[in-house]
């Protein structure tokens, strides 16, 4: 019965949350609570949450929200990245927390390849000139790049770098990768990775800079002014990691001198940009609004696996996506 | 010296022409003569034996050939011939040759950025991005996952077969179809499962890329019985010809969500006019026949043509030569 269900706190069912196919699937298990009923009667609502569901970031987790939910067992967040959730303050609180590990990683992966071949071959640039309302000759500024050949440097070979290198060698492109740690043998002979212990190296040799690593303290600001004048002029970053690996200022200004071809950029910080930044206005920058796990499949497996993870928080039960505060066994 | 060096007819540097970089590998082999030059200087007619043709300029019409009395090659820019009326020109004495394989790479690349553009919205989603309105993300652009979608090639050729190569690092399951079928290792090395029957494929396909020669056979290939074989969030991409696909039950079948998207980097004609339908459907995505356009698939086309226009000058056999 209804009644037995465990209750959850949700953004809202729609366009911009969840579609009516994903909300039916948390229905199954869940009390659900729209995060607008629930700001008209926090008192009535808020002791009854177990579950609060982050899906596409919302609802924001701030300790104000916390303080309303004394139920509250599990933050079930959609994704893989954390850096939206204050881990240690929540865990203090006694409460757990989820992400979505591997589910995204397929479409990350398919995205960051969309992104680089939507630069490379200047599609946006082509259909604006092809839909123009005055029929133009194409200009020759929007000769592309050239993918296949060419070479890849991936910064961050996890999940989703090592399935990007492996799409990326159906185009024969040559890999070069980064990573905290060097991967297997077996792993960087399956699509032909080259390791460079030095990203210099990586940055000096690459036609396409892929960033794909996962966000941490350690990676703000890991492309800078000195690694973007590392790069080739005729280079184009692609970064679908999170804004602030990258310095966005100096990227604008390498992008204005010609220090690297062009940016592509699923993140940027913050999102989304103010209207008047001249990331937004500049001819060789590539952005789209933080899509990168958008398909409906994905969805389907991000939200199964929300699910998934909260029920086994309540239950007490071992939690498969558990995150816990650094150093924590 | 230049002067001893054979002429050859192009439209123009820079524009709708050729680029510097191209223009300088042909002056290797060539005196170069801009049509504007022919123009204004009759006396060179009888001195041009090479036309290097690029995006069907200059026009090939008969007025311009019976000025070329000394012609022997039309070399064109490109693998597609559709524009030539071979068997005329051969009844007059002159060849046709075509860029083949050094398009492919290039081609094959442009399908897949159409294909994933469209599939994952990215040009939606960057006009929202850049949009002056907006404040918020609408987190709305759902996608279409590619990694293991079902990829179905009509035209299994050079071009075809690479697209084959690029889908299967996506885990696609690859369904062909072809006037012949191709070789068990050719099959083996993407995993394509051969479909006799095209209309087989567009029941299954998620995505319908088109790769085939326009021919009469291939004409308006793709019409409105194709299209509703197709699945509702199908997508078509098209990198052969636009009068491959009946382009009237395209816009139709688009309207009526028949299919989720096209990508369409070629149409009939080129350019469209401004009020088309196809222009203004928010489910399409056309580029401006960019698929050869990057600066290294262009050098290696010209060198083609002039390896091409130096065999017909010296009466060797022409490399890529194409017969009626």
């Amino acid at each position: 019965m209804a009644a037995d269900k465990p209750w959850a706190l949700i953004s809202e069912v729609g366009e911009n949350g969840y579609r009516e196919d994903l909300a039916m699937m948390i229905k199954e298990h869940f009390q659900i609570v729209p995060f607008s009923d629930f700001l008209q009667n926090p008192d009535f609502y808020g002791p009854k949450i177990q579950v609060l569901f982050i899906w596409k970031f919302c609802p924001e987790v701030t300790p104000s929200l916390l303080a309303l939910l004394p139920s509250l067992r599990v933050v079930s967040s959609s994704g893989t990245g954390t850096d939206h959730l204050d881990i240690p303050y929540i865990h203090s609180l006694g409460v757990k927390m989820t992400n979505t590990l591997h589910v995204v990683s397929d479409a990350t992966a398919d995205f960051a390849m969309g992104l680089l071949l939507a630069s490379a071959r200047k599609i946006c640039d082509g259909q604006e000139v092809a839909k123009s309302p005055n029929i133009v000759i194409v200009p020759h500024t929007l000769l592309g790049t050239e993918v296949t050949g060419s070479t890849l440097g991936i910064i961050g070979m996890g999940e989703i770098g090592y399935k990007i290198a492996q799409r990326s060698k159906g185009f024969d492109m040559k890999i070069l990768y980064h990573n905290r740690n060097r991967r297997s043998a077996e792993d960087e002979a399956a699509v032909g990775a080259t390791y460079c212990e030095n990203l210099d190296d990586l940055l000096k040799m690459s036609d396409f800079v892929m960033l794909s690593l996962r966000f941490s303290p350690e990676s703000v600001g890991l492309i800078g002014h000195r690694e973007l004048s590392l790069m080739k002029r005729t280079a184009i970053l692609i970064n679908v990691s999170r804004g602030l690996v990258v310095d966005q200022e100096a990227l604008v200004q390498a992008l204005q001198s010609g220090a690297i071809q062009a940016a592509a950029l699923d993140v940027t910080y913050p999102e989304p940009l103010p209207r008047d930044h001249p990331l937004l206005h500049l001819p060789n920058a590539l952005i789209t609004p933080h899509m990168g796990t958008y398909s409906v499949n994905t969805a389907k497996k991000i939200l199964q696996k929300m699910l998934d993870n909260s029920l086994a928080a309540i239950k007490g039960l071992p939690i498969p996506d558990e995150v816990k505060p650094q150093g924590d066994a | 010296m230049a002067q001893d060096k054979p002429c050859a007819l192009i439209s123009e540097v820079g524009g709708e022409g050729f680029i510097q970089e191209a223009v300088d590998i042909m002056k290797q082999h060539f005196q170069i003569i801009t049509h504007q030059e022919f123009l204004q200087n009759p006396s060179l007619s009888s001195k041009i034996q090479v036309v290097f043709l690029w995006d069907n300029k200059p026009q090939i019409e008969p007025s311009l050939i019976s000025s070329l009395p000394a012609l022997k090659l039309i070399a064109n820019g490109g693998v597609g011939i559709d524009h030539l009326d071979i068997a005329h020109l051969k009844s007059l004495g002159i060849r046709v040759s075509n860029t083949p394989h050094v398009v492919s790479n290039a081609t094959a690349d442009m399908a897949m950025g159409l294909l994933l553009a469209s599939a994952r919205r990215i040009v939606e989603g960057h006009l929202i991005c850049v949009d002056p309105n907006t404040t918020k993300f609408p987190r709305t652009q759902m996608g279409f996952e590619v990694t293991g979608s079902t990829l179905g090639i009509i035209g299994m050729g050079h071009i075809g077969f690479k697209i084959a190569q690029r889908g299967r690092g996506f885990d696609m399951k690859i369904l062909y179809h072809n006037r012949n079928r191709r070789s068990y290792e050719d099959e083996q090395a993407v995993g394509a499962v051969y479909f006799k029957n095209k209309e087989e494929l567009l029941r299954e396909a998620d995505f319908v890329v088109l790769a085939v020669n326009l021919t009469p056979e291939t004409t308006g290939l793709i019409g409105h019985k194709e299209l509703s074989l197709m699945k509702p969030t199908a997508t078509l991409v098209n990198i052969s010809r636009g009068r491959v696909v009946d382009q009237d039950a395209l816009v139709e079948a688009l309207q009526n969500r028949t299919i989720r998207a096209a990508a369409l980097d070629v149409t009939y004609p080129e350019p469209l006019p401004r009020d088309h339908p196809l222009l203004h459907l928010p489910n399409v995505i056309i580029t401006p026949h960019s698929g050869t356009d990057t600066a290294a698939t262009i050098v290696k086309m010209v060198q083609t043509m002039v390896d091409n226009g130096v065999a017909a000058v010296q009466g060797q056999q022409i490399p890529n030569e194409v017969q009626p």
